[in-house]
């Protein structure tokens, strides 16, 4: 990095007051909101009630909470679900659009337009399109196959929800893998080539190693993501979760458990940690299983 | 430098006089290979476009043409504002409207002015704390914040500011992956400019303002950007803080309207193109801060 600073006798307050908002807001709405919940998880407090300290009741109750195991379940199919098509998919769309073709500019913003929406106007577009009359189950009676209740099953609403985010999450992803092909050695490709290699094989053996550390980052910032995930099956199943509740996500648990009046804060807490403990355990696996091939 | 930018090579000089399509090394594509990329391009493009297209078709058909038919009917026969008209009667959607464009403004000022002022702070100053003052953002940053939403319902009814447009947007006001960003700008800024001007008796505030903040101009404007499209598109947050319908945000408006409403297919139609349209018009015109806040935000997240 560049030389220290020179510069030492100034006011000791004045980096403290430029910094003081910024810690402000983030102390009081970030860490200590982190903090009450670890607390707030061994008491069993509600919205109105403060709570006394219950010890491991709310992890116990957890264990057997029908719900809880759905949710958990729902979250994890959802990542298997999403991440590798989120993996693998934005990069053949950022190869579509790497080549400087006249027009390519608009393709890529094109693209990227999904990503701008808001996910509550994306799930409401999807709702429309998916519904029993819609325009897919339209085109699909057209074409003879007849009409499907995506909305209505509780796998395929599962499976509707999983494609609208990747569809939201294509562009955003491409950009990313755009940036990443950019530092692709073009020799590479050439000697490739050369050598009689064809799109496929130039693919897997230069493009895929070239880019592999990106797509770790993809994977870890989708599986993160995905596990989190709420606003889709949350416009598209509704606030319920679906036929008998089957599509709740994890956090749409704690959203329910733990809002309004009668929320059970303590119990949502206890959910909310386990949201914390899964979402670093993936972010751990997706880096191990880097170094691992890596070594 | 713009993730578009590194994409985005240098095009041959002599592109202009022949008329042949290049790739970026400037080597010619052939005809073939150039057809079936633009076939592509357009599959893809009916894909992610298709679906806005069809929901604005479907906001601008009058109430006596057949939404359901099959084969489906893209364009409307007799394209009418009546939907619009509809949509103001059964929710109030332009207070929506103007809700979320509080928030959205509220959620840029607080995040530009914060995240400049710490980051500086965090780049440029040095003090004993500084150290644990950016690992406060660092870990901020990894916190997720569907894992804390009910903390932060808490505290905002403890604060009684559950219900209020201030409460949606103090949680996000200063966002600590938005500090981080600012302070690597700053670091990035060579010293000796600083050095001269503090020097020249120029103080803190002064170097702070009228050296540090113009040159990290780009930064800041990814900074606007991704604080007004965080709030405006922002659903979880608010549906938990707002319960009552005169406070609502469009997100949340379009949510209950949906829920209220569901058969009226027009209608929904029309609220997701009001909540929808000046966004796409801003991406529009900013494209290149959009990319660069993917690839700077997406390293740093």
């Amino acid at each position: 990095m560049a030389a220290p600073l020179r510069i030492r006798r100034q006011l000791p307050l004045s980096p403290w007051l430029f910094a003081a908002p910024g810690l402000l807001i983030t102390g009081a709405f970030v860490l200590y909101p982190f903090v009450s919940t670890l607390v707030n998880s061994f008491t069993d407090r509600r919205t109105l009630v403060p709570g006394r300290f219950v010890g491991l009741a709310n992890f116990r109750e957890l264990l057997h909470d029908d719900m809880f195991w759905t949710g958990l379940r729902n979250s994890f199919l959802y990542v298997l679900g999403v991440v590798p098509a989120l993996v693998v998919l934005p990069l053949l769309l950022a190869l579509l659009v790497h080549k400087n073709i006249p027009g390519i500019t608009f393709f890529r913003s094109a693209f990227y337009t999904p990503v701008v929406a808001s996910i509550v106007v994306v799930g409401l577009i999807w709702v429309w399109l998916l519904d029993e009359r819609g325009l897919i189950n339209a085109l699909l009676e057209a074409i003879g196959i007849g009409r499907i209740g995506f909305l209505s099953d509780q796998w395929l609403l599962l499976l509707s929800a999983m494609a609208v985010t990747v569809w939201k999450g294509l562009g955003y992803y491409m950009i990313i893998y755009l940036a990443a092909l950019a530092n692709v050695p073009r020799e590479l490709h050439e000697a490739a080539a050369v050598d009689g290699a064809g799109p496929v094989r130039r693919f897997l053996s230069v493009t895929v190693p070239a880019v592999r550390s990106t797509m770790v980052l993809v994977a870890a910032l989708s599986s993160v993501a995905a596990f989190k995930v709420f606003s889709e099956v949350y416009l598209m199943a509704g606030p319920s979760g679906g036929p008998a509740g089957e599509d709740t996500t994890l956090v749409m648990l704690v959203q329910r458990t733990g809002t309004g009046l009668t929320g059970r804060v303590g119990y949502a807490s206890a959910l909310s940690v386990v949201v914390f403990v899964v979402t670093v355990a993936l972010m751990l696996l997706v880096l191990r299983a880097d170094r691992k091939e890596e070594s | 430098m713009s993730v578009l930018e590194k994409v985005r090579p240098e095009r041959p000089a002599t592109e202009a006089r022949e008329r042949r399509v290049t790739d970026e090394h400037g080597r010619r594509i052939r005809a073939g290979e150039l057809a079936w990329r633009y076939l592509l391009l357009l599959a893809v493009l009916a894909l992610t476009i298709g679906p806005f297209l069809w929901q604005l078709s479907t906001s601008l058909k009058g109430p006596t043409e057949d939404i359901y038919s099959s084969p489906p009917r893209f364009l409307p026969e007799h394209p009418t504002l009546h939907n619009y008209a509809r949509v103001a009667d059964t929710i109030p959607v332009w207070d929506y409207a103007l809700n979320s464009l509080k928030v959205a403004t509220a959620n840029v000022v607080t995040n530009c002015v914060g995240s400049a002022l710490a980051g500086y702070a965090l780049a440029r100053l040095r003090y004993r704390g500084r150290g644990a003052a950016t690992l406060v953002f660092v870990l901020a940053m990894l916190v997720p914040v569907e894992g804390i939403i009910i903390a932060q319902f808490t505290t905002m009814r403890e604060l009684g500011l559950n219900n209020t447009l201030i409460g949606v947007v103090l949680p996000g006001a200063v966002g600590a992956l938005n500090v981080l960003l600012m302070r690597n700008a700053f670091r990035n800024l060579p010293y000796e400019i600083e050095e001269a001007a503090y020097v020249d008796g120029a103080n803190v505030w002064q170097r702070f303002w009228r050296i540090g903040l113009p040159s990290v101009k780009g930064t800041l404007a990814v900074v606007a950007i991704f604080a007004f499209m965080g709030a405006w598109d922002d659903f979880l947050w608010p549906l938990i803080v707002l319960s009552d319908p005169s406070k609502f945000t469009l997100t949340i408006g379009l949510n209950y309207l949906h829920g209220t409403f569901a058969n009226d297919e027009r209608l929904v139609a029309a609220g997701t193109v009001i909540a929808v349209a000046p966004l796409i018009a801003l991406f529009a015109c900013l494209q290149r801060y959009f990319f660069r806040g993917v690839g700077e935000g997406a390293v740093k997240g």
